[in-house]
């Protein structure tokens, strides 16, 4: 194959500083006893946090064009700000609303919409299961004289939003007002981005546009961007457990200067080291519209696997403490494991590839 | 400062005066050595005109379009990357003067007499020993894993002069002549049926005191050098998407539907996928050094390479079916050049197996990176303060 043109796989100034600006906020704001006590509470989503993320900061609004009351960014920037609330397993609607539905509009070209999400002033999701895969099978609601009919489940954030976004079976993507539609939270393994059921019957919607390519291209950069968060993730994981080892004594030593422990620290480096670097070629992939298919189905491919391992290697690197539910690290891992089904599982992104890059199936 | 404006200059004078077409290949690296165009951070008289490093791509460029010949560096690979940066710093101006010009032309071959049977990972215990006879140093050991020694003129080398003190104390660093009496040099075949290496045995050679580089005793320190310029030559360069062993499989798999099975197309995507984060990790490691911010993730790039290369190599040999029962040929060949994405698969197979031993093995790496990385404890040092005479062995 011909060498491709090199992705920009270092963060611009402007991007680190926007990255300590996100990480000074969590850190104020997103203390990991703080999300374990919300997550048993009525209100899992943390909406001072989103409030002060997408309001005072502006972030809801980064991939929407500054005419419409955005920021007029890049999918670059918003993997940075997915890298931190990843770090910090926010409870936000980010991905959600500020990534996936956002693309879904800018694909319809919903500016009324587009400009509430700029400004805060609505939260939407797509209303497709969240385990569902880039050019994967949708299901859809029945449109039955003008009214929308059917149920939808494994919705994230829908219990967080103001309007979803629900394809039907005219082909149509449609907004409905979360209010014209019956949300009920399912208890999902990751409480920090939980799924719900929605169901409508008979609620009345808009049409934005077709739904097939809208959908497409949200889940797309949602897959893209997932990797970010899961490089989060990953990378806290991996620091904390590092400073626990050091800090650790058994045996009248550090736990950390045992070399097996040493040698699966290292290895888990090693996978984080590649998960940045995959990571960032998606996210600035999509930014730039180069390779963006291979970029993102390799990210993908990739992430699951080492997110979801710096999490199994977390908890059995703390030991007891490890398994405990005051410890934050259970919520990395639940994130993780429900990341690693996130908009595709590997196994999808791995079968996107063999048709992407050739490699065909017997 | 030489800028890239009187580089171009000086390789045009040299192209003038020597047109490539009508000039021996010797007569015209000599000159070009001579210009100091070889490698022209080098100093003016020593093959450069201390220039900046990056400049080289400039005089490189010139020659490759007028089709002036190189010094062939993928054959005196250990001369330039190892003995030259050691001499260069710690030599003297006489031993800079005879030993470089021949080295970069290629004229004399170096070889490393550094691997010992008994000290490869632990090469510090080196028991190789070199005792003081007059002006003279008598050399008695065996080192092992030299690759070149059999085509070398020259050789770096480091022996123990002082047993009585800890290991890291007692080495000094030599320029052996391997035409010298008492140096014998033996193949030593290795698991593919060729032999790329030798064994090299040292009885009672005698080498002068005007060979030995940097002081006596600091011969480890010397040795750093070395090795680090060893790890630079790893690893440093880019390789596009499906370069190296990945695009060997891949071709294999598009090539011979018949072979492919559910199992083996799950576990060939497996791996694509890992050699493309590897190379995008490679990309980010050269745009950090470029923006002149090095990662660490320079110490972690060999263990990626050493395994995917194994494992890539492994299920290449199991997707050929009947034909990897097979192997090209088991004759006992020494080849000048080692290519791991050569021959066919099986060699592949076995040759790669190496990867993770030579240059440093992934155990040591692993600990390089976790002490040094992620900051972890270092391994407990049993051997710090003994002297080398009392070590285990």
């Amino acid at each position: 194959m011909s060498a491709q043109p090199e992705p920009a796989l270092l963060h611009s100034e402007e991007e680190e500083a926007l990255r300590a600006a996100v990480r000074d906020l969590l850190t104020d704001h997103c203390d990991p006893a703080g999300v374990i006590t919300r997550t048993e509470s009525a209100a899992p989503h943390d909406a001072s946090l989103w409030k002060a993320l997408a309001d005072s900061m502006g972030l809801a609004g980064l991939l929407i064009p500054e005419h419409l009351g955005g920021q007029g960014a890049t999918h670059r920037e918003a993997g940075v700000v997915l890298e931190e609330l990843g770090r910090a397993v926010a409870p936000v609607p980010y991905l959600t609303s500020a990534v996936v539905a956002t693309e879904a509009l800018l694909a319809c070209a919903a500016d009324d919409l587009l400009g509430e999400l700029a400004s805060a002033t609505t939260v939407a999701v797509l209303a497709v299961g969240l385990h569902v895969a880039p050019g994967g099978a949708v299901p859809q609601v029945r449109l039955e004289a003008g009214a929308l009919h059917g149920e939808l489940t494994g919705i994230a954030d829908a219990s967080f939003a103001d309007v979803l976004l629900v394809p039907a079976d005219d082909g149509g993507l449609y907004a409905v007002g979360a209010a014209d539609a019956t949300v009920t939270g399912q208890v999902s393994l990751d409480a920090t981005r939980p799924v719900a059921r929605v169901t409508l019957d008979g609620a009345v919607g808009r049409r934005l546009g077709e739904a097939g390519p809208a959908v497409r291209r949200a889940l797309r950069a949602g897959a893209g961007l997932l990797a970010c968060e899961q490089l989060g993730l990953a990378d806290w994981l991996l620091t904390e457990t590092v400073r626990y080892l050091k800090e650790r004594k058994q045996f009248n030593r550090q736990v950390g200067g045992f070399q097996a422990l040493k040698h699966r620290l290292a290895r888990l480096w090693l996978e984080v080291a590649g998960l940045r670097a995959a990571a960032r070629n998606a996210a600035d992939a999509l930014a730039t519209g180069v390779d963006t298919d291979v970029a993102v189905a390799v990210a993908q491919a990739y992430a699951a696997q080492v997110a979801v391992h710096a999490a199994e290697e977390a908890l059995q690197l703390h030991g007891g403490i490890g398994m405990t539910w005051e410890h934050p690290v259970h919520l990395y891992l639940k994130r993780a494991k429900a990341d690693s089904i996130a908009y595709g599982a590997a196994g999808a992104h791995r079968a996107a590839l063999a048709e992407l890059v050739d490699l065909r199936a017997p | 400062m030489t800028d890239a404006a009187e580089l171009r200059r000086r390789t045009r004078e040299l192209l003038a005066a020597h047109p490539p077409a009508a000039t021996d290949r010797l007569d015209f690296l000599r000159a070009r050595f001579d210009a100091g165009l070889a490698w022209v951070h080098y100093p003016q008289g020593l093959g450069g005109l201390g220039a900046t490093r990056s400049l080289q791509a400039v005089v490189d460029a010139e020659l490759a379009a007028e089709g002036a010949p190189d010094n062939d560096p993928r054959r005196i690979g250990i001369g330039l990357g190892m003995a030259a940066p050691t001499i260069l710093q710690y030599g003297t101006e006489e031993q800079r003067r005879r030993l470089l010009r021949p080295l970069w032309t290629g004229e004399e071959v170096w070889c490393q007499l550094f691997s010992e049977p008994g000290a490869g990972s632990d090469l510090a215990a080196l028991g190789t020993r070199a005792v003081r006879d007059g002006e003279d140093w008598v050399v008695n050991g065996q080192k092992v894993w030299t690759s070149s020694a059999h085509l070398a003129r020259w050789a770096i080398l480091i022996a123990r002069t002082d047993p009585d003190v800890p290991k890291h104390r007692g080495i000094t660093y030599f320029v052996c002549d391997m035409t010298d009496p008492g140096v014998e040099v033996r193949p030593l075949r290795q698991i593919t049926g060729e032999a790329e290496f030798n064994e090299v045995f040292l009885t009672d050679v005698r080498i002068p005191d005007s060979r030995r580089l940097g002081e006596i005793g600091d011969g480890w320190r010397v040795a750093q050098t070395t090795l680090n310029n060893e790890r630079v030559a790893i690893g440093g360069t880019p390789i596009p998407r499906e370069g190296g062993m990945i695009g060997k499989a891949a071709a294999t798999w598009r090539e011979r539907p018949e072979l492919r099975t559910h199992d083996l197309h799950q576990r060939l995507l497996g791996l694509w996928v890992e050699a493309e984060v590897a190379r995008l990790t490679g990309v980010r490691l050269r745009q950090q050094l470029a923006a002149g911010q090095p990662g660490p993730e320079g110490a972690g790039m060999k263990l990626n390479f050493a395994r995917l290369n194994q494992e890539i190599s492994g299920l290449e040999v199991e997707l050929l079916g009947e034909e990897g029962l097979l192997y090209d040929d088991w004759t006992m060949r020494r080849p000048e050049l080692v290519d791991f994405t050569g021959r066919d698969a099986g060699y592949r197979y076995l040759r790669s197996k190496g990867n993770s031993i030579e240059g440093g093995t992934s155990e040591v790496l692993l600990n390089i990176v976790a002490e040094r990385v992620l900051g972890l404890p270092a391994e407990p040092r049993t051997d710090k303060d003994v002297a080398w005479k009392d070590l285990a062995r």
